[in-house]
């Protein structure tokens, strides 16, 4: 048997949560106060997540305005963070752009996509 | 082309001396190792316009001083530059004292300062109620001036500009030669031919000399560094008039002084230093000059501080100005250990370099078409210094005089655009900051720097990773990776 | 020119501030929204990370998403936004002075103002590093500008001061853009940032994170070359001998936030010395009548779905007040700060002839405590609220409420002041 504490990063409230591994396995999780800290924790242990923001050069906007800002609409694995970095090197978007839009589907993961974060003209 | 006269330095001696000469019939180019006017001793000192009776009587500093001091409130008034004559105490502590303000008082007379007098305790509390309990007397000269001696070097400069001078900034001489009565100056990339040179290069004047092909050349230069705290304006009102301590062997002690911008500012110390381009303040120095503004005003609390910086004076081993025509190359003029009072000299200082070139061959008249302002139309305002009604005017002819960039100072992009379009154009932040104030507040740039540095990259049509802070390595952002990641 | 309620500032307090005046009865025809920026929604447009909303919204916002939110229903409530417009004085007398490029030089008088104007970051010179003055020191919001607004790096090996959120978040944003983050040095035993932020932007990258650590030399003339850092004793004095010196380009700066109250202090507005911010009562007016201040320009939030909530309370109280529906206060309360306790807003409880509703009171603590109980008093020394914590910290608000019985008990008995403390158990 194994634990592990770990800060929430789910809220600000930044829970300390204590989880329990047996084999590996997630067996106890204790310390969350609410679902998402949960699911927060069993994923930290097995398979870290988490939501990519940053910013993507914007071509033709109103002037003044040269990036847009951008996120992952679900975490992503971690370790691909460096490597979506890299894909969105140079990547840019055509205004005009509503939030929500998806700029790139299925980005570095199925079912993860780049939406943007702002309503530009 | 070849010009008439080349000026290595655009220190206030050079550009007085610009702006001299570009009223005569000369052709005038000045070279600058800086990225802008007023880079040495200039941009750095007590900000006072001295009255001239520390200089010992006869000498070149007490005559170009006095002389100076009445010429500098002039061409400040030409210039539209501040320049307020509110006087200068020499204060005294006790017997001692007494009797070096009376020699001050009489080199004073004898250098033709005006209206100079020494006044009692009374008198001198009346006039400064801030001023130590301790201070018996003082010697008062309302002569003395406060200025900002960077803004109005500038603006001299922009002046001499304007009447033809050509200003090569972020050129250091590296070397020169000599033939067929010209001297070629280069920089290693780019020569300039002159028929006369004039160095007024500050603290690397005696290096410049010896570049210039002077053998044995009887200066030496000691950089001297001063560190000055500036307080917020809070305390501007601390003070009326500058107060000095009666001065010692190492300088004029640290002085108390108004500024034209409403702040209080407290210094210098006086040290010698190795690397003339050195300009970093420490912490000894500055609770040296507490401690020495504290004992001329016990009310002065440094926790009022915004900021602090140090200048380098260029100290000559020999007490005057060596102000000459070279002995060894012809149509070479030196004005050398020009220290403090050179500020003030510096219009006087300009006259008299004149005269020199004259004795060394250089012939001119004066010209008729001569513009003492900034630009051909005028001197510019800053939208903070106009009515309510020239505002409304200045957005209704171009809105971007209606757009705050500099929160905390009031500067539109109209005044950023301004220097950007004059005869010297301001490429850097801090050219912009020394003409405008934009990033001087509160916030220190916080906010309007970005903003500052994009109208900047967007006029001179090139990337932001173009401009710099002042030139040379000092530069502010690089593009973004292509790739991401810390790929060390 | 005349409006009947002038918000300045159209970041989140000020259009919070402005909806909730429309959703109280103001028409938004009588509304003037002055934003400084070329658009609204204030420092949130460059606060790319996620962590808005959750209280607000009920989900994890980006700034730019939640700043959208408010833009919309801003527009949704009929409200238009004056961007470019950058007041320049305010009068006690509730006369607006501003400057645009579309209006020029403008005074425009008001029944009522609100101040949101947010808040600056505190610079090198409050810190009186001394030495030589290179390119490459920003503040961590200058960086954070450069970064997401104009898609520019301000530079590649970096050594951050002070763990306050932003200099936390920025250590993640240019180490994914590429820099080399050093070490992030903070003065106090505690980092100031929250916990979260602390794993996600600077354990899940390997940032070290130095406490009781501050930077004592820059070296560099035209550029930073190197930052040295040292340990501090528990007077906050540099550790002779500890000093350890960084290769670096970048010294970034996260040494808090100053509320930016120049134009409150030009119309004679009273100032907390703890807060930055002006002395206001429960609905967020100042000591002057129809002035009110709301979000960071009042006290430095930690959140900003706190920074909507105390707008709206101020969009309310102004609505009511211009349209004669507030009830006239009986008797006042002076707040004070006891034991543990740093700041209180409000500072002032103006309590009518019947309070409808109870009164928030919100406070930072002083330093960290493990198990405390945390109180309010009247004059008497008799406990009115209190509440057990097992630990509060200096970055996180805390709040009590006053019920409405309590306000009456105080209105009756002529109580003065009331303190807000905290008792270690």
């Amino acid at each position: 048997m194994e634990t592990r504490e770990l800060t929430c990063v789910v809220c600000p409230a930044g829970c300390k949560i204590t989880v329990t591994l047996e084999d590996g396995k997630v067996t106890d999780v204790k310390g969350q106060t609410c679902p998402r800290g949960k699911t927060y924790a069993q994923n930290e242990v097995t398979h870290p997540v988490r939501t990519l923001t940053t910013t993507v050069l914007l071509e033709n906007a109103a002037a003044g305005t040269k990036t847009l800002p951008v996120k992952t609409n679900k975490p992503l694995s971690k370790e691909l963070l460096f490597a979506a970095m890299d894909e969105l090197a140079g990547f840019a978007v055509k205004a005009p752009v509503t939030v929500g839009t998806v700029l790139l589907k299925d980005f570095m993961e199925p079912g993860v996509d780049l939406v943007a974060c702002k309503t530009v003209h | 082309m070849i010009y008439d006269v080349l000026i290595i330095g655009a220190g206030v001696t050079g550009v007085m001396t610009a702006r001299y000469l570009s009223g005569k019939t000369c052709s005038v180019a000045v070279c600058e190792a800086g990225c802008d006017v007023a880079m040495g001793a200039t941009r750095a000192n007590s900000a006072i316009v001295h009255a001239g009776y520390d200089a010992k009587p006869g000498t070149l500093k007490a005559r170009l001083n006095v002389r100076g001091n009445k010429l500098m409130k002039e061409i400040a008034k030409e210039l539209g530059v501040e320049c307020k004559a509110v006087g200068s105490h020499v204060v005294g502590f006790g017997e001692e004292d007494a009797k070096h303000l009376k020699e001050l008082y009489e080199r004073g007379i004898a250098n033709g300062v005006p209206d100079l007098r020494i006044i009692g305790q009374d008198e001198l509390r009346a006039m400064e109620p801030n001023i130590s309990a301790e201070a018996t007397m003082s010697l008062w000269a309302p002569s003395a001036a406060i200025t900002c001696p960077y803004g109005l070097t500038i603006a001299a400069a922009e002046c001499a500009a304007t009447n033809g001078v050509d200003f090569y900034l972020n050129f250091k001489v590296t070397d020169s030669s000599h033939a067929g009565g010209i001297y070629y100056i280069t920089n290693g990339q780019q020569t300039i031919a002159a028929r006369y040179v004039v160095n007024c290069a500050g603290v690397h004047s005696a290096e410049v000399a010896e570049i210039l092909g002077e053998h044995d050349f009887p200066i030496y230069i000691q950089p001297r560094r001063g560190e000055y705290i500036v307080m917020d304006k809070t305390c501007g009102k601390m003070a009326n008039s500058t107060l000095f301590v009666v001065p010692s062997s190492k300088g004029k002690g640290i002085l108390v002084s108004p500024t034209v911008d409403g702040n209080l500012l407290i210094g210098p110390n006086a040290y010698a230093i190795d690397d003339a381009d050195d300009t970093q303040t420490t912490q000894p120095g500055l609770s040296e000059i507490t401690e020495g503004a504290l004992r001329l005003m016990p009310c002065v609390d440094t926790r009022n501080a915004i900021t602090s910086f140090s200048g380098v004076r260029p100290t000559p081993n020999i007490y005057d100005f060596y102000i000459k025509n070279s002995e060894q190359l012809p149509g070479v003029v030196h004005a050398v250990g020009v220290e403090s009072p050179g500020f003030a000299s510096g219009p006087a200082t300009a006259e008299y370099i004149a005269e020199l070139l004259t004795d060394a061959g250089l012939q001119f008249t004066d010209k008729d078409n001569f513009i003492p302002t900034r630009r051909a139309d005028g001197n510019p305002k800053l939208f903070r210094d106009m009515t309510d009604e020239e505002k409304n005017a200045a957005i209704r002819e171009n809105p971007s005089y209606g757009k705050i960039i500099c929160r905390c100072e009031t500067v539109t992009e109209g005044d950023i655009l301004n220097a950007l379009n004059s005869p010297i154009p301001a490429v850097t932040l801090d050219m912009q900051k020394s003409r405008n104030r934009s990033g001087m507040g509160r916030c220190q740039g916080g906010f309007c720097s970005p903003r500052v540095v994009a109208i900047i990259a967007e006029h001179e049509n090139y990337g932001l990773e173009n401009v710099t802070k002042r030139g040379g390595g000092s530069w502010l952002v690089v593009p973004k990776n292509t790739k991401g990641g810390d790929k060390e | 020119m005349h409006k009947k309620l002038i918000v300045i500032g159209g970041g989140p307090a000020g259009l919070a501030a402005a909806v909730s005046a429309v959703e109280n009865g103001l028409s938004p025809e009588d509304i003037c929204i002055l934003e400084r920026d070329s658009e609204p929604g204030g420092i949130l447009n460059q606060c790319i990370h996620a962590g808005f909303g959750l209280h607000r919204f009920g989900e994890e916002l980006t700034g730019p998403e939640y700043a959208g939110r408010y833009i919309e229903m801003a527009k949704a409530a009929g409200l238009t936004i004056t961007v470019n417009a950058m007041v320049l004085s305010l009068t006690d007398d509730k006369k607006v002075t501003y400057v645009s490029p579309e209006t020029g030089y403008v005074t425009c008088s008001a029944d009522a103002v609100i101040l949101a104007m947010g808040c600056r970051e505190r610079t090198r010179g409050a810190l009186n590093i001394p030495g030589s003055r290179p390119a490459g020191i920003f503040t961590a919001g200058t960086a954070q500008r450069y970064v997401n607004m104009e898609g520019y790096m301000p530079g590649k090996r970096v050594v951050i001061l002070g763990s306050g959120d932003i200099g936390l978040i920025m250590a993640r944003r240019m180490t994914l853009e590429g820099a080399k983050v050093l070490c992030v040095c903070e003065l106090m035993p505690y980092s100031g940032g929250l916990a979260r932020n602390i794993v996600q932007c600077l354990e899940d990258f390997d940032i070290p994170l130095y406490l009781s650590h501050t930077v004592t030399a820059i070296g560099g003339k035209d550029r930073v070359e190197s930052v040295t850092v040292a340990q501090v004793d528990e007077n906050r004095r540099p550790i002779p001998g500890t000093e350890v010196t960084y290769d670096c380009d970048t010294l970034l700066l996260s040494v808090g936030l100053i509320p930016e109250n120049e134009l409150t202090r030009g119309a004679g507005v009273a100032i907390d010395r703890m807060t930055n911010g002006a002395f206001v009562n429960q609905n967020r007016e100042t000591e002057i009548d129809g002035i009110y201040a709301c979000g960071n320009v009042l006290h430095v939030h930690d959140l900003v779905d706190f920074v909507s909530e105390e707008a709206a309370i101020a969009g309310r109280a102004a609505a009511e007040k211009i349209l004669g529906k507030t009830a006239p206060a009986v008797h006042s309360v002076s707040v004070r700060t006891g034991f543990g306790v740093r700041y209180t807003i409000p500072e002032r409880i103006d309590i009518p002839a019947e309070p409808a509703e109870e009164v928030r009171l919100f406070f930072r603590v002083t330093d960290i405590y493990k198990k405390v109980r945390l109180t309010i008093t009247d004059g008497n020394g008799n406990v009115l609220v209190k509440k057990a914590k097992s630990a509060v910290a200096p970055g996180e608000m805390e709040s009590l409420s006053l019920s409405v019985e309590s306000l009456k008990a105080l209105a009756d008995a002529k109580c003065e002041t009331i303190t807000v403390a905290l008792e270690e158990m």
